[in-house]
């Protein structure tokens, strides 16, 4: 039996590899099944981050051109193709997901990663992480501004002297203001932490103002424009976030 | 080896040129050659990079995240996959003693597997990247790539399955290595871009950064180390049982270890308490093999500096031997807090993908090489030496070097210093490893220069050429 092809193939090829299966992929995923992956859409619905009617405000003309005006329906596209250009660009082999609750992370960072975070379409795959040369971005929205962002897709070394990160000229148009693809990129990584309760987590001055509200899809979006469910300023984020469950 | 087989052939084994397609061989380890030499530039650019010296920056094809995973995707699926089939090629049918499946078939995927590893590394300077480590391979590829390894599972396993009788230690590895290969690049490659989210898709991620190693990469090397040692040192393996032990455990203990790639994060924690025990568990098995092994060497250890290809061999084992022990402490929630998504990583799997599969495999090429281009010697004695310590210390300087920055960037971490600090105080450990990159870079392409001039110096093309017969195991002269 275990020097017999039957024996190899059978036992060590398909059994062994089918117990790992079974232990190590099937039993979390049944585990996290009755949680419901949620869209792009469906995370939208939970308010809008400030960062992106900024953006909008900060660039109208590169704006008005590539998405029009910031909607719920453009911050979806946005947050679509900045997830893409994240990917594209391997930016998760420098830069991890995940807060873990050892080595003072929490203290760096921000609260310890929750399973549910990841139940969403733009951690398909997840984007863990394997490697920090940068910081962790999950806890990175509304830490720095808009303006930081732009100065260090352009010239990382420019706001960070002994940083090692590569400039990406390609997020720009001819004139330097950041194009479609690093208004995506920004607003997908002010995204990431935005649903947490205790976002903004890093504003010095305190947060920008209320979330407008996701609905209408296509009605422009003003800073300062309140979500009817919104009813304080500490807790921006409408839905499960502000009841202290994680999204 | 050949009493295994023996028992299965009742008259004249037949002719080495009706087995084995020797150009075929050639051509695949030609081709792993010139993905390394690309994987290997590449991964010096990307160093380079981290000493802020990267010379085409802001231009968008020459991304350095993009070239990162050239670098990796082109060692594995440019270099050593390739290098395996051409290994494969060479030692399946003469431990059958039949020829592979078919000869058209292997002529179809060779050519596919190129098709298959240039797209990947197009897509990947495009930026059509999927994100799954080492399997970044852009979704419309992977289709191609798991046909592709259908392919060479049937073309191999047709000639295991079609003889009868015992079957040596090496077909234990290449059967499992096959059907697994398979299963993994499905598993890695589809499930979390298409069927599961979240943190299961962790899981599975882990599973297969790890399976990809451990059940691709590893038991086709073991199975290679299983037939090119013995052949060389003319003496059978010190001890059958411990191979036994190492193959059992192996197949038992490996797959389950995926999830210690992601310690401390939301995937449940018992799930990763049982993933440390198997990782553990391994270096136990590690050990009979590694074991055997060196009682196989025991008596011929002159031949570490006389053959060059068993210096390569047990150079090897013995990174390996480190690296397991190494992943055995590793894994321990102790030290994963502070060596966690540091350079220690790094600096580990450089030593495995290179100091151990990629020795062996160059260790194999150097052994093959004159038989294959006919020349049957070197062109160089001088430069292989030159090869061997260049890439043996460049390896071991990253190594260390890179061990040592992985601690003081998880202690700077915990430590709460301000990130800018671990930036500054890794600079110079990235400087070394840059210098460390140079070693390996320069050593390769020494090699590569000496296969061309021993090409040049073997038969003309369409002469014929020289194939060793059965009988001839005599070690090559390094």
């Amino acid at each position: 039996m275990f020097e017999s092809r039957s024996g190899v193939f059978l036992i060590a090829g398909l059994g062994f590899f089918g117990l790992s299966f079974l232990v190590m992929a099937v039993l979390p995923w049944a585990i996290y099944y009755k949680e419901p992956e949620q869209t792009v859409e469906q995370l939208a619905a939970r308010g809008i981050i400030p960062e992106f009617v900024d953006l909008a405000e900060r660039y109208p003309e590169q704006f008005k051109q590539y998405f029009g005006a910031p909607t719920y329906a453009t911050y979806v596209e946005a947050l679509r193709l900045g997830h893409q250009v994240y990917v594209a660009e391997a930016c998760w082999h420098c830069h991890s997901q995940f807060i873990r609750p050892v080595s003072n992370e929490d203290l760096r960072w921000g609260p310890v990663s929750h399973a549910l975070e990841y139940q969403n379409e733009l951690q398909r795959p997840v984007l863990f992480g394997t490697r920090r040369v940068g910081p962790d971005l999950s806890r990175e929205a509304g830490r720095r501004s808009n303006d930081w962002h732009v100065a260090h897709f352009w010239q990382p070394t420019s706001v960070v002297p002994s940083s090692v990160m590569p400039p990406y000229r390609w997020f720009f148009d001819g004139q330097g203001y950041p194009n479609k693809r690093g208004l995506a990129v920004i607003t997908y990584v002010q995204f990431l932490g935005s649903w947490l309760k205790e976002y903004p987590y890093f504003h010095g001055e305190g947060p920008l103002g209320p979330l407008p509200a996701p609905t209408p899809a296509d009605a422009p979006i003003a800073r300062g424009a309140t979500s009817g469910e919104t009813d304080s300023v500490d807790a921006p984020i409408v839905g499960a976030a502000t009841a202290g469950v994680l999204p | 080896m050949t009493q295994a087989s023996a028992a299965a052939v009742p008259k004249e084994p037949p002719a080495t040129s009706d087995l084995v397609d020797v150009r075929l061989v050639l051509w695949h380890f030609t081709a792993g050659m010139v993905f390394l030499a690309v994987a290997i530039l590449a991964g010096f650019l990307f160093s380079l990079q981290f000493i802020q010296r990267y010379p085409v920056a802001g231009i968008e094809l020459f991304s350095p995240g993009r070239w990162r995973m050239v670098h990796t995707n082109g060692v594995a699926y440019g270099f050593l996959a390739n290098v395996f089939l051409g290994a494969l090629y060479w030692a399946v049918p003469r431990l059958t003693l039949r020829p592979v499946y078919s000869r058209r078939l292997s002529w179809f995927i060779f050519f596919a597997w190129q098709a298959v590893v240039l797209a990947t590394a197009v897509g990947l300077v495009l930026g059509h990247a999927q994100a799954l480590e080492w399997g970044e391979t852009p979704v419309y590829v992977d289709p191609v790539a798991l046909l592709g390894l259908m392919l060479v599972a049937v073309n191999f396993l047709a000639p295991i399955f079609q003889t009868s009788g015992p079957m040596y230690v090496s077909l234990w590895y290449f059967i499992a290595a096959f059907i697994w290969t398979v299963l993994v690049y499905a598993m890695g490659n589809f499930l979390p871009q298409y069927f599961v989210g979240g943190a299961a898709a962790g899981a599975i991620g882990g599973l297969f950064i790890h399976d990809l190693v451990g059940l691709f990469v590893t038991p086709l090397g073991w199975g290679l180390m299983y037939y090119f040692v013995p052949i060389i040192l003319k003496k059978p393996m010190w001890s059958h049982g411990l191979s036994l032990v190492g193959f059992w455990g192996l197949a038992f203990f490996y797959p389950l270890t995926g999830i210690h790639h992601f310690l401390y994060s939301p995937i449940p924690l018992f799930l990763q308490h049982g993933a440390v025990i198997t990782t553990i568990a391994i270096e136990f098995v590690v050990t009979t093999v590694i074991i055997n092994f060196f009682g196989t060497l025991a008596g011929r250890g002159d031949t570490l500096r006389t053959n060059l290809p068993i210096r390569w061999f047990y150079t090897g084992m013995v990174f390996y031997f480190v690296t397991c022990l190494q992943c055995s402490f590793q894994t321990t929630l102790t030290f994963q807090k502070i060596i966690h998504f540091t350079d220690w990583v790094v600096g580990h799997a450089h030593l495995v993908m290179l100091g151990v599969f990629g020795f062996w495999l160059l260790g194999i090429i150097l052994y093959l090489w004159p038989r294959l281009v006919g020349s049957n010697a070197w062109y160089s004695d001088v430069l292989n030496s030159w090869h061997y310590w260049l890439t043996m210390l460049g390896t071991l300087i990253m190594f260390l070097d890179l061990l040592v920055a992985g601690l003081i960037q998880g202690y700077l971490w915990r430590d709460l210093s301000p990130w800018e600090d671990s930036l500054r105080a890794s600079m110079p450990f990235w400087l070394v490893r840059t210098f460390s990159g140079v070693m390996i870079t320069v050593g390769q392409f020494m090699f590569f220069w000496n296969c061309y001039k021993s090409w040049r110096l073997g038969a003309p093309a369409g002469a014929p050429r020289r194939e060793p017969s059965r009988g001839s195991m005599a070690p090559a002269t390094a």
